[in-house]
């Protein structure tokens, strides 16, 4: 089976979240996914890095850190933090729930992820930070 | 993000182009707020044309116009959504407050 990876490190600024969808997306683009596809990861990718920088650092700086590894056609990518971590991970991820509705966000963030993506995990503990794990498998291959 | 303003019967047009993310949402709500005020108007239409991508965080930036307006009796519209964006309103429930309407000048008549 084709095997590859990639790691990406990059400070929370919220300048690097395009940077981050753009890094996926080129790196996904190997499987021949559809325009949909692609733009499905690329979404995903955006709500998590938002998620590491907004939530998991609360917009100081640390270091995000993106892995993405294929097999086959499946793609599966990790977007970890070491922020303040998610206190109730089963909240977190009901559609609509915010623990920061001061700044206009929708609380959709998880549900994007979960819509678009085959399978979400969410690893995280309190004071250490958050990895969140979803893949996608390519079906035009 | 850059943003175009223009003004017909008393609606406000903007008129979006670029990537509608976190990073851009500030901005974009900035400009938006200050327009609306400068301009006194309760009637918004966000023209997506020129938007490529958007994620949650242009939800956010919807709805907070939409209830900034809503104490004015006012009302939002959006136009020509792409199909992944237009899958992120319809997995929000946007629909349910405001309308798509395929041109700016369709959106002017029913607003």
């Amino acid at each position: 089976m084709f095997k590859n990876e990639m790691k990406l490190e990059f400070p929370s600024k919220s300048v690097n979240e395009s940077f981050a969808r753009v890094v996926v997306a080129a790196f996904a683009s190997q499987l021949d996914p559809t325009l949909e596809e692609l733009s499905d990861v690329k979404t995903a990718v955006s709500e998590a890095v938002t998620n590491a920088i907004i939530h998991g650092y609360e917009n100081t700086e640390g270091i995000v850190t993106l892995r993405c590894y294929i097999e086959g056609n499946k793609l599966t990518i990790e977007v970890e933090d070491n922020g303040k971590g998610i206190e109730n991970v089963e909240l977190a991820r009901q559609p609509l729930y915010t623990s920061r509705p001061e700044l206009e966000r929708s609380g959709m963030g998880f549900t994007v992820m979960e819509t678009f993506m085959d399978s979400l995990e969410v690893y995280s503990e309190v004071g250490k930070g958050t990895k969140v794990v979803m893949t996608k498998t390519f079906k035009s291959v | 993000m850059q943003l175009k303003f223009n003004v017909e019967d008393g609606c406000l047009i903007v008129e979006m182009h670029g990537e509608l993310d976190h990073h851009s949402a500030e901005g974009v709500r900035i400009k938006v707020d200050n327009k609306i005020e400068e301009l006194g108007v309760n009637k918004l239409i966000f023209d997506f044309t020129g938007v490529n991508f958007m994620d949650s965080s242009g939800i956010g930036v919807i709805i907070g116009r939409y209830k900034k307006l809503k104490d004015y009796d006012g009302k939002v519209a959006v136009v020509n959504l792409k199909p992944q964006i237009k899958k992120i309103f319809e997995l929000s429930g946007l629909f349910k407050i405001l309308n798509e309407y395929k041109t700016v000048q369709e959106a002017l008549l029913s607003l």
